[in-house]
Formats: C-alpha cells, structure tokens, sequence
C-alpha cells in the first residue's frame, strides 16, 4: 500500500507541475501555428504571474488577478506583434526582448510597490485559487486504489488545473473544427495563399498572440496564485522553455502537447521524489540528469532519431505583401 | 529576398539609426524609472559619474565590458553566417570547465604566463563543442538552431551544477565552487595602464584577458572581412541558395562558425574566473551570454561597435551598481530588453521615416532617381 500512495502522490504532482507547462505549450501553439515563433512565452508568463499576483494583493480578489494577469499578458503578446508583424522585426529577437524586460520590470516594479525584495505579498484564502473538492471525493475516500484515485489524484486541485485539461479539447477543437483554426494553420503554412484569399494576414497573426497572451496569462496566474501563495522573483525558472521544448515534442498538436507536458511534468517531479535515494540497479541517479532530460529528449527529437518535427512552414518569416 | 527599404548614406545607416534606436530605448526606460518614482535624469548622472568619475569606475567598466566583448562577438559572428546562437550562455558556462581544468591542475607548477594559454585554448576548445553539436544538427538534420542552443544553455547549466556540487568541489567545502587558485591560476590587472593616465584604482578586477578581447576583435575582423572563409560564410547568411550554387559546403561553414562563435563564448570564461574570483563557482556567466545578445545588435555585428557597445553595457554595469536604489541591477536588465527589442526587432521602424526626410533633402541621396525605389 506505501509503494501504491507513493505513486499516487507522484502522478498527483506530476498533475500540479505539468499544468503552467500546458497553458504554455498551448499558448505557443496558436502563435507558432500561425507563423510566429514565441520564445518570449517565459517573459509572459513571468509577467502574468506578477501582475496577478500583484493585482489579487491589492484588490483582494483572485478573479482580479487572474484578469490582470492575462491583461498584461496580452499587452506583451501583442508587443512582440508589433516588433514581429507591423514592423516585420525578427521573430526571436523580439522574444528575447520581451523576456529581459518582463524578468527586470517584475523585480523592479515589485520592490518600489511592495518592498519586500521582489516578492509580492503573501496571498489569503480568497485571493488565491484554492482546491476544490470533487463531488463525492470524501464520501469513496476508503475504497481500495480506486477511491484513492479519485479523491487523491482527481479531486483537490485549484479551478486552473480543470481549466488547464479543458483546454486541450477546446484547442482542439478550435484549431481543427472552426473556420477561424483553419484560417490560423493556413497562414502558418502558406500566408500568401489566405491573402489571396481576401484574409488579413495581420489581423489574423495577432488573433493569434491575443490567445496566446491569454494562455500565458493564466499560466502566470497558476503559478503565483494557485501553486505558490504570491509572486517570488524569476518564478517560471525556465518553464517557459521547457513548454516551448514540449511543444517540438508534441509536433505542434493540442493533445500530443497533454501528452508531452504530462511527461516533462512527471519527471520533474521523479528528479524531486527521488532526490537521494537510490533507485534499483542503476544506483543513485544525479538530480541534474533528470532536470535535463526534458532539454536532451527535446534535442534528440528534434536531430530526427525519434520521428521527425517538422515545424509550420511559414515560422519566424515575416510576411511582405507582394505589390 | 530584397530588402525593400531604399539606400541611406551609410553614416545614416551605420550611426543615425541605430543611435535613435538606443535613444528610444532609453527613454522608455526612463519612463520605468518614472513609474518607480525616482528622477531618470539624476539616475543617469549618477550612473555616468559611478561608471567614468573616478579612476576605480573605470577600471570596472572595462571588466565588465571584458566578458561582454567576448560574448558579443559570439552572437555577432554566427549573425554574419545568418544563424542567431542564442546558446552564447551555455557555452561561456561550459567554458569555465576548461578554465577550471587546467587552472586546478598546473596552477601549482606554472606561471601565469604559461597557464593562461593553455587555458585560453582550453576554455575555446569546450567553448567550441559545445556549439558543435547543435551547429551538426542545424546543418545535417535540419534541427532549429535556436531551439537546440536554447536546449544546450539548460543542458549546460545542469552539467555544471553537477560538476561543481560534486567532482570539482573540494571535500571540506559547502559551497558549490572549485577551490581558489594559487597564483599561477591568477591573471594580471591592468589598473596600472588606469594610474598611468592619473586615474586612481584602489582594487579592481581590470585584467589582461581585456587585451585578449581586443584581439579577438580584431581576429573576428579579420575573419569575416579578410578571409576566404569568411566570404563563404557572409555569403551564406546573404543567400543560402546562391552559395549552395557557388559550390560551398553547407555543413562546413555552419559547422566551423558555430565553433568559432562557441570559442568566443568559451574565452569569456577567464575574465570573471581566472580575473576576478579565481575560482570557478556556480552561475559566474549570470547572464552575460545574454547581454551578448544585446550588444551585438547593437554593434552592428561589427567588432568596432562591438567594443564600443561592451563598453556602454560595461558602463551599465557599473554605474547601475552606483545608482541610489538597490534594484539597480535589474534596472540594466530592463534596458538591455529595451535595447534588443528597439536596435533589434524593432530596428526598421524609424527607417521609413527618416527615409521621407532623407527624400525630401535630395532624392539621390537614397537611391531614388538612380534605381526608381526597387523598380
């Protein structure tokens, strides 16, 4: 029964840290889907944290926080618009840029505000997203394995972590199954075609970054508002790269992007789980090899050895209207 | 593809733009000063005083402008070849193995004289394999180079945390660095040139690994300018196509510019190691791959303004260190995001602009009576 809660325990976390991995990767989806490579998707979602963060201790209100997350969110979404459409900039660049000065203005911004060394506030209870118990989940807490599974594994988390899962379908849905998801691949793949077509290419690239800001918001908002009570400086930690990482391994579609999210998200929390103790046969594993072993599987997917990820054509080239 | 923008004079090219550009940026974050309630002009007097006022502000500057000539030409000489090594952090990282290598083994025995050049070689060596493997990939496999180098920055972090928490680190020690090194691991400080001019230095990291930039400046010079290497390579990031058609070998420029370009990184390595700390402790690039970024957009991937840039970054450095508010530091982070985002992404935006006011003093002037505006 310990090695069954164990693993519990394990999936549970693997759950929690996954989700701002999921929010991410799919926020990249839409922009790299349309043509827009975002490295920038950390400094959203490090602004987004802040911002939420910064806003629930003010107002006294999670749902405030979370709408200033996406808020700002969206403002540096649509930044890297201006740098990367309007004025046709390098893609990559403007994403560097936008993760500089989301790392150095929440710092900044947070000491003069709050001053307490770049953190915000600790959040209460109803300035946070707190758990939520599933129907029924105390009540089938006894039953063997599943009951465990349903109450330990299912049931408790913040609204986020729902909502996290339920946008892999809706992506899903509106990337495959709506005029707009159509429109959004074809000018990832072939821009020229759709302004053929009558289609502003322009105004369909920054629909594009407005769902991507959205999602990066709320993967901010996850993080300083449900995961964590408050905003600590530098909090994504480099999250934003592995779901950009997740994203390749996913091949750019919705449910291979759960699907990868879920698995860098269970080895992050093996390399915790496992912190010093010896495993069998291979003996003691460093934390540092399961650290980097998103970043190498990511590497080895992308030389071609395991299947090939062959990006949206159209990525990272600004499109010039033929006149 | 063309550029679809007219000629400029090359001053306008070379010198107005990019410093309107850097205005721009400037005042924006003054405006962040602003909204953290200090005085953005009392700011930036304070820090031209701290960076340039005294002869110790000097001597720091160029340190901190030493590692950011090294990491800026990393960036810019892969930009010749048309690939963005955002991986220049990374690799000075892996760099610091190479220093710590040999430094931990000879610096018992030998001079510095004799330690810093096998070091050099050492620190470019580790520096340059580590760009091997995404340079392979880019130019074999098709692999994005800028996602496998982002890769390599994190794979190379976990790398040296594990070298530095265990094999490097000396058994009676708690903290994660290698030991100090004795002397024959210690580079020579040029605050004497500083003191030469009547500037007075009371300590300060300024060490000979500036004089070992500058010559690498000059060498990425020559390289890309003088060689024939060097016109192989600046005709592929002109046109991939064109140079496949000329019969140059793809793999073996991308290959052989990565390596330079991680070489680069990996010498930045010996300025805050081998300069400053003597020792090799975790995080010591902190950053200043990044910078390289910045700077060499700024510089024009050229190495005149390379330097010139480092130095304005240097200066940043330092005299935000001076600033009255202790945020400084990541105040230079917001500037350095500034400047990428307006002298790099943003960089055609003003052009338009000033080209109606070039047109409007002499048409000629930007090419319009010559060539009619790109046909």
């Amino acid at each position: 029964m310990d090695s069954f809660n164990a693993i519990v325990q394990v999936l549970d976390s693997t759950i929690r840290l996954s989700v701002p991995l999921l929010f991410a990767c799919l926020a990249g989806l839409y922009s790299e889907r349309a043509g827009i490579f975002d490295i920038g998707l950390e400094g959203k979602m490090l602004a987004g944290a802040f911002a939420g963060a910064a806003a629930a201790a003010v107002f006294h209100s999670a749902l405030i926080g979370l709408g200033m997350a996406i808020l700002i969110s969206v403002g540096f979404a649509l930044v890297h618009g201006f740098a990367s459409i309007t004025h046709r900039g390098n893609q990559i660049v403007s994403g560097v840029a936008i993760n500089f000065i989301a790392a150095g203005s929440t710092i900044i911004l947070g000491q003069a505000w709050f001053q307490q060394g770049g953190r915000t506030p600790a959040l209460g209870a109803d300035e946070r997203f707190s758990p939520i118990t599933l129907p029924g989940a105390d009540a089938v807490k006894d039953v063997p394995i599943l009951g465990a599974l349903y109450s330990e594994l299912l049931s408790g988390h913040s609204i986020l972590v729902y909502l996290a899962f339920l946008m892999v379908p809706v992506t899903w849905w509106v990337l495959f199954r709506t005029r707009f998801g159509l429109r959004l691949r074809a000018v990832g793949e072939n821009p020229a075609a759709v302004d053929t077509a009558g289609i502003s290419v322009t105004w369909l690239r920054y629909r594009a970054l407005i769902c991507t800001g959205v999602l990066t918001g709320i993967a901010g908002a996850y993080l300083s508002m449900a995961q964590n009570g408050g905003f600590v400086k530098d909090m994504t930690a480099g999250k934003g790269y592995i779901a950009l990482a997740a994203l390749i391994f996913a091949k750019w579609k919705p449910v291979n992007a759960m699907f990868a999210c879920l698995l860098f998200g269970f080895l992050d929390a093996l390399s915790i789980r496992l912190q010093g103790t010896p495993l069998p046969i291979i003996g003691k594993v460093p934390v540092q090899f399961m650290q980097a072993l998103p970043y190498v599987l990511t590497v080895v997917l992308l030389a071609g050895f395991i299947g090939k990820a062959i990006p949206p054509k159209a990525g990272g080239v600004p499109y010039v209207k033929e006149r | 593809m063309s550029t679809p923008y007219a000629r400029l004079p090359g001053w306008a090219d070379y010198g107005l733009i990019p410093l309107i550009n850097l205005l721009v940026a400037f005042v924006v974050a003054g405006f962040v000063v602003l909204l953290v309630g200090e005085n953005p002009f009392r700011a930036a007097v304070i820090l031209v005083e701290g960076a340039f006022g005294r002869g110790q502000g000097i001597a720091y500057t160029l340190y901190y402008a030493t590692t950011f000539i090294f990491t800026g030409l990393s960036v810019a000489v892969a930009v010749h070849c048309g690939l963005f090594n955002i991986g220049t952090e990374g690799q000075a990282y892996m760099g610091g193995l190479g220093v710590a290598i040999v430094c931990l083994s000879f610096d018992r025995m030998l001079p510095w004289w004799l330690t810093f050049p096998l070091a050099v070689f050492a620190s470019a060596a580790i520096g340059a394999l580590w760009a091997l493997i995404p340079a392979y990939l880019q130019a074999r496999r098709g692999s994005h180079i800028v996602i496998t180098t982002i890769m390599f920055n994190f794979i190379a972090a976990s790398i040296m945390v594990y070298l530095l928490v265990g094999p490097l680190k000396p058994l009676a020690s708690q903290a994660p660095q290698t030991r100090l090194f004795l002397e024959g691991g210690r580079l020579p400080k040029l605050n004497w040139v500083i003191e030469l001019f009547g500037g007075k230095v009371r300590s300060a990291p300024f060490n000979v690994s500036f004089l070992l930039a500058l010559a690498m400046a000059f060498g990425m010079w020559v390289l890309v300018w003088r060689t024939r290497f060097g016109y192989e390579m600046r005709t592929y990031g002109f046109s991939p196509k064109a140079a496949r058609y000329a019969g140059i070998s793809e793999t073996r420029v991308i290959v052989l510019i990565m390596m330079v370009s991680g070489a680069f990184a990996g010498m930045m390595a010996l300025n805050p190691t081998m300069g400053d700390q003597h020792n090799v402790a975790i995080d010591f690039v902190s950053g200043a791959g990044f910078v390289g970024i910045a700077v060499a957009l700024m510089g024009r991937s050229h190495p005149v303004g390379i330097v010139l840039a480092a130095i304005l970054f240097g200066m940043l450095y330092q005299g935000g260190a001076e600033l009255a508010f202790e945020i400084s530091r990541d105040m230079i982070v917001i500037i350095q995001g500034l400047v990428i985002l307006f002298a790099g992404a943003l960089e055609h935006m003003f052009r338009p602009a000033i080209e109606a006011l070039f047109a409007s003093f002499s048409p000629r002037a930007v090419g319009l009576a010559a060539s009619g505006k790109d046909g």
